[in-house]
């Protein structure tokens, strides 16, 4: 009998329905029956995922996070089955203007810091995780300006991002976080003006999404999933247009040790607290 | 392969990543290459860059060594050529995965196929595609610069009418003739890009000549004349033709090349110097119209003996079509014979009459002289001749 398996993702761009029924079409071929599930926001597939709504979660590291604790609570046990070459050792930054009066951490003092997205892992968790980790705290030694951009969604759209990023130059605000990717993609595209800014301060390094399943899934269609994601290659001219679009060049095996930075950030800001409790897992 | 890149100052923000695509063009996966650089952010921009296209890099004392991922090259490896460039190897069949791409390019494997109707070179090629594109790019002409617009118009205002009653048929004619080569241009394969080009703007021509049509209709009159049940009808024939050649014979050979003479006929009768210089231009653009249908129609009749029997057909077919239709609207006919006569003088009317025979007579030469150098016997030629539309188009 063929495998079948069935994945949680959350729609935060219509191009995810291409992905999948890409993906969909590709796993069929090789025979593994798969299917998907949309959520409109991460915390919604987590709770979907205990509920046994589908076999697979297409995690942010923060929905990783989430339910890698419920898992604990629960007395059972998550794990990071594969995730793309990109998304591993991420950084983000701290952007000021370069004729600013911040030259230092420390002169963020009093001053007004823009991050993206309220749940975003790197534009907003991170960045003051690692300004608290360097005794700045938000809300207490700075002031906080969020550009809240698809909330639920975990970051996972460049909007916070580049409005932030655009505050900064037009001097609304004293620093914008942001990943390097995207302080790249601005630096190119001339959102970020030449010589107009200045990279202050950078993260740590950290992991982005992966492919989390649970204990008691059926072993052996995540088995075969797993090994046709790992040997998909993008020299294969049939699935490169999906890995474009999933912006990767290669599935990894999944690694759960870049997201120390994320569970600090979890910790000290308890931004989980309200969830994990609606899932008894507090 | 080991290789290096001195940036020197330049980051990202100002062009970095145009001279590591050019080392990434000529890399092949595994090869290395050591950059220097004093750019601020660049090795912040470096890391993202290298982790995105699926490369390991490494900060040393100096710089950063990079080594190029397994997906180096990878959307060239499988990619085809969309054939060559030159006209003159054009392919026998222009695949569908060759798409939009540009004759010659080569094309990434992997993407989704466009198909196109008409592919093949036997349907619609001809070798002298190219050259006869060229000339009707160098022939094309402004119609506010090079018409007379200002020229004075003396002529009686019952002159005038059946000026503005003969353009008004030529407006609905060339719609018609806009119509066949814009649809067909969209239905060639762009490997075959003489053709599409030659079509686009035989279809800009069409377009024109309704402008200055139109705009000489409008000089003294408010209203158009009269389009006809039949009219249209033998127009509808062609505008639904859904076979290349068989178009080509009924608009551009028999249709177009009907309307040479009567250009020719309209330029000489013509009762101001606007309208002659009008139906002058109309009349060399639609020579090459018909010189396109010749070359192509007359190189496929000779590789293909079945080719002229289909193209009879299609002149029967539409002869059959149109039988029980008026054929030319009465009050063209009239219009032609007082444009020539110049006034309602019955000894002046008797003369247009006559011319108006005449131009009949001509068209009907001109038919059957193409007809017979598209390969067709005297006999043959004459038949069919006379079985196209009373209409002229």
């Amino acid at each position: 009998m063929p495998h079948s398996i069935r994945l949680g993702a959350v729609a935060y761009d219509p191009k995810v329905v291409t992905i999948w029924d890409g993906f969909q079409a590709f796993f069929a071929a090789h025979g593994l029956a798969f299917d998907y599930v949309l959520y409109t926001n991460y915390e919604r597939q987590v709770e979907q995922h205990f509920a046994g709504a589908f076999d697979v979660a297409w995690n942010s590291p923060l929905a990783w996070i989430e339910t890698e604790r419920v898992a604990r609570a629960r007395n059972t046990r998550a794990s990071a089955l594969a995730m793309r070459d990109t998304d591993c050792d991420l950084r983000s930054v701290i952007a000021v203007r370069e004729e600013g009066p911040v030259r230092s951490l420390a002169h963020l003092a009093g001053k007004v810091v823009g991050v993206g997205a309220q749940d975003s892992p790197q534009a907003t968790l991170i960045p003051l995780e690692h300004l608290a980790q360097h005794g700045l705290l938000a809300g207490r030694d700075f002031e906080v300006r969020r550009f809240d951009v698809l909330v639920g969604k975990h970051g996972d759209h460049v909007g916070g991002e580049r409005l932030a990023a655009q505050a900064l130059v037009r001097g609304e605000i004293d620093a914008a976080c942001m990943i390097d990717g995207n302080h790249l993609a601005f630096s190119t595209d001339g959102s970020l003006p030449r010589a107009s800014t200045r990279v202050l301060d950078r993260t740590g390094l950290f992991d982005h999404c992966n492919f989390t399943v649970l204990d008691g899934a059926d072993a052996a269609p995540i088995a075969r999933l797993r090994e046709l994601l790992l040997g998909m290659r993008y020299d294969d001219a049939a699935v490169r247009p999906l890995m474009d679009l999933e912006g990767l060049k290669a599935w990894l095996p999944g690694r759960t040790s870049g997201y120390a930075l994320l569970e600090q950030a979890c910790d000290r800001s308890r931004w989980l607290a309200p969830f994990l409790r609606s899932m008894g897992a507090a | 392969m080991r290789r290096s890149l001195a940036l020197a100052g330049l980051g990202f923000d100002r062009g970095a990543g145009v001279l590591l695509a050019r080392e990434l063009r000529r890399a092949q996966p595994g090869d290395e290459l050591e950059i220097t650089g004093s750019a601020r952010e660049l090795g912040l921009h470096l890391a993202a860059w290298a982790r995105a296209g699926g490369h390991a890099l490494v900060e040393g004392r100096g710089g950063w060594a990079l080594r190029f991922g397994p997906s180096t090259q990878a959307r060239r490896r499988g990619a085809q050529r969309a054939g060559a460039p030159e006209p003159s190897s054009v392919a026998e069949h222009a695949r569908p995965c060759w798409g939009l791409a540009a004759r010659g390019a080569l094309v990434e494997a992997g993407g989704q196929a466009l198909g196109f109707r008409l592919d093949r070179a036997e349907e619609i090629w001809f070798s002298s595609a190219a050259e006869l594109y060229r000339a009707a790019a160098a022939a094309q002409w402004d119609p506010s610069a090079d018409i007379p617009w200002d020229a004075p118009l003396e002529h009686p205002d019952e002159v005038e009418d059946a000026l503005v009653c003969v353009l008004t048929f030529l407006i609905e004619n060339e719609t018609a003739a806009l119509l066949v080569p814009a649809r067909f241009a969209t239905q060639v394969h762009p490997h075959f890009r003489e053709v599409v080009q030659l079509l686009a703007l035989q279809a800009a021509e069409e377009a024109r000549h309704i402008e200055v049509f139109s705009r000489r209709a409008a000089l003294r009159r408010g209203e158009l004349g009269l389009s006809t049940v039949g009219g249209q009808a033998s127009l509808r024939t062609l505008v639904e033709e859904p076979d290349f050649a068989r178009a080509a014979l009924l608009l551009s050979v028999l249709g177009e090349g009907t309307f040479l003479n009567l250009l020719a006929f309209l330029r000489e009768h013509a009762p101001d110097a606007a309208s002659a210089e009008i139906m002058r231009r109309v009349a060399i653009d639609e020579a090459r119209h018909v010189a396109f249908a010749m070359a192509h129609l007359g190189e496929h009749a000779r590789a293909d003996a079945t080719l002229r029997a289909r193209l009879a057909a299609a002149i029967t077919q539409r002869h059959e079509a149109l039988r029980a239709s008026a054929g030319l609207n009465e009050e063209v006919f009239d219009a032609l014979v007082l444009l020539a006569a110049g006034s309602f003088d019955p000894e002046a009317i008797a003369q247009g009459h006559a011319r108006v025979q005449e131009l009949l007579g001509q068209m009907d030469a001109g038919r059957r002289l193409r007809l017979r150098k598209l390969g067709f016997d005297e006999r043959e030629a004459a038949e069919l001749s006379g079985l196209h539309t009373r209409n002229f188009m």
